[in-house]
């Protein structure tokens, strides 16, 4: 058995990343989930959140929207609706989506309340990334 | 014969009708790398979801979505890909040829058809000849969004599990490179009855949520994911095809300059000639 897993994540705007990692914690739409070499086959559906890989020391982190997770043969393949790693995220727009998301749930007119809360969730998962990037 | 000012004409209305053709194929290059771009980004994960659905979608599963039931084939939708607009040689021609065959070829083993298109070219070509559309689809060729294509899928899906056809097939051009497209037929649903290549290990797989909540959102997601490879794929053969046609285009006028450019010297030559053994003939005369 291979002490190592294999990440693998691509959205439809390509590629996003592809590593030997030691671990891997992802958020699933029933809760967050960790992975480490020699998982069972396992296949779940991903929420809007972080994805967590470790790697000798280094811990990186990665925006997930949505997807859907393959685990198998010490392979971890994400499928997602779009990703990216936290040092790739633009920060300005996230807080500026964020600030329209609250707006528009705070006014509670005709909105289409998934949509808005998404795009929240999105927003401040993003903003969270880029936060513990800085540190 | 044509006289100068003829012959001068026409060379320059060719010039222009070049200068057109030259212009057009650079749009249409730049066009096609913005198209090409978006196709390679998607085709891994398009590839990555097949696999996943092949590991998942094993035998005997049919029951667990509706769009992995195979039914006995009654009605067979066909959907034309071809483009809006025209000027792109062949590109149109050859998929509604390759429709029309498999139509005939499918009426004629008793199967009742349905055609659906996208684009002007095809939903033009089947009103000619009086064909019934179920739908057609048209506008979409400029950028393809990912919802336009959501749209198509879901009534695709819809009128699959509502059982208006049994199977549904996609006629389109397939990328190969700038200089070949090949007319390719996919049968998109239903997605069950999928040939397994080898008889990989069945897994057991763990689901979480429940399988059958995973399938019936992994599966419309597929759907769309294919069908807006499809259009991808059609809309950068498009773009290639009408830079191969207007590179041809290019140099058949430019063929046809160097033609018109030798007539026009010789004519002008003959006419000097001409004056000059006027002039020679009266100074004769007059010497005399």
């Amino acid at each position: 058995m291979a002490d190592k897993l294999t990440l693998e994540i691509v959205s439809p705007y390509g590629p996003v990343l592809k590593e030997e990692v030691d671990e891997v914690v992802a958020t699933g739409s029933e809760g967050e989930f960790g992975v480490l070499p020699g998982h069972v086959p396992f296949v779940t559906t991903l929420k809007i959140g972080m994805l967590v890989c470790k790697k000798g020391g280094t811990v990186s982190y990665v925006f997930v929207n949505s997807g859907y997770a393959e685990v198998s043969d010490d392979r971890v393949l994400i499928l997602a609706d779009s990703a990216e790693r936290a040092e790739d995220i633009d920060v300005e727009r996230a807080r500026n989506a964020m600030r329209r998301a609250e707006e528009r749930l705070r006014k509670q007119e005709q909105i289409d309340f998934a949509r808005a809360q998404a795009a929240l969730d999105r927003a401040m998962i993003r903003v969270q990334l880029a936060e513990k990037r800085g540190q | 014969m044509a006289t100068l000012r003829d012959i001068k004409r026409r060379i320059n209305s060719i010039k222009s009708t070049s200068k057109i053709t030259r212009a057009m194929k650079m749009v249409s290059a730049a066009k096609l790398r913005r198209a090409q771009d978006r196709m390679f980004a998607l085709r891994p994960y398009s590839d990555k979801m097949r696999e996943v659905l092949l590991s998942l979608a094993q035998p005997g599963e049919q029951d667990m979505h509706p769009l992995l039931k195979v039914r006995p084939r009654k009605t067979v939708e066909i959907l034309v890909l071809t483009s809006d607009k025209g000027l792109c040689g062949a590109f149109n021609t050859n998929v509604l040829k390759a429709a029309e065959l498999m139509i005939t070829d499918l009426k004629n083993e008793g199967f009742e058809i349905s055609i659906s298109t996208i684009g002007r070219k095809a939903r033009d070509y089947f009103k000619r000849r009086n064909v019934p559309l179920r739908e057609a689809w048209t506008g979409l060729s400029g950028n393809i969004s990912y919802s336009a294509v959501q749209e198509i899928a879901s009534d695709l899906m819809n009128k699959y599990i509502d059982e208006t056809f049994d199977e549904l097939y996609l006629i389109y051009n397939e990328f190969r490179s700038v200089a070949v497209q090949n007319v390719t037929r996919l049968r998109l649903l239903p997605i069950g009855g999928m040939e397994h290549e080898e008889e990989s290990e069945m897994k057991d797989f763990l689901f979480e949520p429940a399988e059958e909540e995973i399938f019936s959102r992994l599966l419309p997601k597929s759907v769309e994911i294919q069908l807006y490879r499809t259009m991808l794929e059609s809309r950068v053969s498009e773009e290639a095809a009408r830079m191969t046609a207007m590179e041809n285009a290019t140099k058949s006028a430019e063929d046809m300059i160097d033609k018109l450019t030798l007539e026009y010297n010789k004519a002008r030559q003959a006419t000097i000639t001409k004056e000059l053994m006027d002039i020679v003939g009266g100074a004769e005369a007059i010497k005399d």
